[in-house]
């Protein structure tokens, strides 16, 4: 009788991460608006040299953040917000300089091209898009015939396929079993699964046992290890998006974030403060925390 | 048509009031759907609607819970959720515009050239699918030449004309059943199906409207003028469901 090996211990370092990835990737990124993003797995790309990247997100300041550096070829997205705070600075100010290629396409597109991508589809027929521009600016988009009876035509929405998918989750253990504790799991585990690495940092690491005890827990557990590459723990890694219960969006530093993207004097001082090439997770929450005391 | 209490119960209802009227309106009838207000007079509007004449109205917290009318949870609506009650067709959403024409196309996405944009917006968001699939009403606080303009610069919300263009399967689903402004209440009861003055809000003419329109508006030779609510309704509106007044910030008159 032996016992049965461990399973794979996936966690690493979000440098590790950032080393996993190549310039001219398609990377898929989690969570909605600002809220839940892996922004500390962000920071981490902003610190390397990659590049000319297609980013796939239901956009916040994830997408901000990488068109401001430059770091993005082609966006596909339905929209990039802040949420309290509507338009986000950076990536307007992108788009009105044509910074990158656009794919614009509407949310429920988005979300059959994550289900296409998930299930190895080439695509799957939505209605939305039909009569409205998204088709214009989207000429690569093709419809398709219901092969039955009613013979309705709608669009034929293309897989989101992803090279590399980050996302942040409340917990997670060293296997890659990732749970989220907030109101809405938004799309992370399609994500995950759309991609051929996918990558989940997390508030807490905890052990399985624990991701499993609580009563009601199973329908939590989001993301399994299965389509899970690796695993990081960054407490607050989603700041300064909501991490719902864990934290809430730091509203009075997104205030100041979104003030400073507005005007490039102001942003420079703000990157160098938060953001300097040679820091690391641990100096943004100390800058953080300082700047908070400051404020008070 | 007026708001009947006459007198001083009449003068002392604000535009917003009128407003929230409108928008609660459009909720009537809608039975067992999910109202989606966007923006606060319409937010005001679903919630009034849901405690008198719509009760089977479903309503969220904003996030991810249905909620009763007092906030009480009765349901749990994520994003994935959400677009799939859309797509079922049992929601009416009010959205905002940037722009809208004649035919209630919407844009929210960008102004200028979708290329290079000289004002880039929110983004098409999920107005597309929206407008195919589950009625769309628009709330648009400030009339103006801008806003309704003869034709958007990017079609997110799609209108009569586009939908028609687009085919059978456009059409199916697709249903703007009413635009409510600062200044009256509008929608496409015309043999081509483009915009119609249905009611002024009181103290707003004609003259005004068409002024603020940028495209030719039908006018009925009789436009009626928005309904009043009811001393019950004041009292909820002003009482129970916006005592902070969030509806003054969206309509100043």
């Amino acid at each position: 009788m032996t016992t049965a090996p461990y399973a794979h211990d996936k966690t690493m370092t979000p440098e590790e991460v950032v080393d996993r990835l190549s310039s001219g990737m398609t990377v898929g990124i989690g969570g909605w608006g600002s809220r839940r993003k892996p922004m500390a797995l962000v920071r981490a790309l902003l610190r390397s040299s990659v590049t000319d990247l297609t980013v796939i997100s239901y956009g916040g300041p994830d997408v901000g953040l990488l068109a401001a550096a430059g770091r993005i070829r082609r966006l596909v997205t339905a929209f990039v917000t802040l949420d309290s705070i509507p338009l986000e600075p950076h990536y307007r100010a992108a788009r009105e300089r044509g910074a990158f290629a656009l794919t614009e396409i509407d949310e429920a597109m988005f979300m059959w091209g994550l289900h296409a991508a998930a299930n190895r589809l080439p695509f799957l027929p939505v209605r939305a898009g039909l009569g409205s521009d998204v088709m214009r600016v989207n000429p690569e988009l093709r419809k398709v015939t219901s092969p039955y009876e009613d013979g309705e035509e709608f669009v034929a929405m293309p897989a989101l396929r992803m090279d590399a998918a980050l996302v942040h989750l409340n917990r997670a253990d060293r296997l890659g079993n990732g749970r989220y504790l907030g109101p809405d799991p938004y799309f992370d585990d399609l994500f995950c699964e759309a991609a051929d690495t996918a990558y989940v940092s997390c508030e807490r690491l905890v052990d399985t046992r624990e991701l499993t005890e609580d009563t009601g827990a199973l329908p939590t557990l989001l993301v399994q290890r299965h389509s899970v590459t690796g695993v990081v723990e960054t407490p607050g890694g989603a700041h300064f998006t909501s991490c719902a219960p864990d934290h809430p969006r730091d509203e009075l530093f997104q205030k100041a974030y979104a003030a400073a993207a507005a005007d490039p004097v102001a942003w420079a001082d703000f990157a160098a403060r938060f953001l300097p090439p040679d820091g690391d997770e641990k100096s943004y929450r100390e800058a953080v925390r300082i700047w908070h005391e400051e404020q008070k | 048509m007026n708001a009947s209490g006459g007198g001083a119960a009449t003068a002392a209802v604000t535009r917003a009031e009128y407003c929230v009227i409108a928008c609660a309106e459009a909720w009537r009838g809608g039975g067992e759907i999910l109202a989606s207000p966007m923006g606060a007079v319409p937010s005001v509007g679903a919630r009034l609607a849901r405690l008198t004449f719509a009760p089977d109205l479903l309503l969220t917290d904003g996030e991810a819970t249905l909620v009763g009318p007092d906030g009480e949870p009765e349901g749990w609506l994520p994003y994935r959720r959400h677009l799939a009650l859309v797509t079922g067709g049992r929601r009416h959403v009010m959205m905002g515009a940037s722009q809208i024409d004649r035919f209630g196309n919407q844009n929210i996405s960008c102004i200028g050239a979708w290329e290079r944009p000289a004002r880039q917006l929110l983004g098409v968001r999920g107005a597309p699918v929206n407008t195919l699939n589950n009625p769309v009403s628009y709330w648009i606080p400030r009339h103006s030449p801008r806003v309704f303009v003869e034709r958007v610069d990017m079609i997110c919300g799609v209108g009569h004309d586009s939908a028609r263009a687009a085919g059978p399967s456009a059409t199916r689903f697709h249903r703007i059943p009413r635009v409510v402004s600062d200044l009256g209440v509008f929608d496409f009861a015309t043999p081509d199906r483009s915009m119609r003055l249905a009611s002024l809000h009181p103290g707003v003419t004609v003259d005004q409207v068409r002024e603020a329109t940028g495209f030719a508006l039908t006018v009925p030779a009789d436009v009626p003028y928005t309904r009043g609510p009811s001393p019950a309704e004041l009292a909820l509106i002003r009482e129970a469901i916006d005592p902070a007044r969030t509806r003054d910030r969206e309509v100043r008159v």
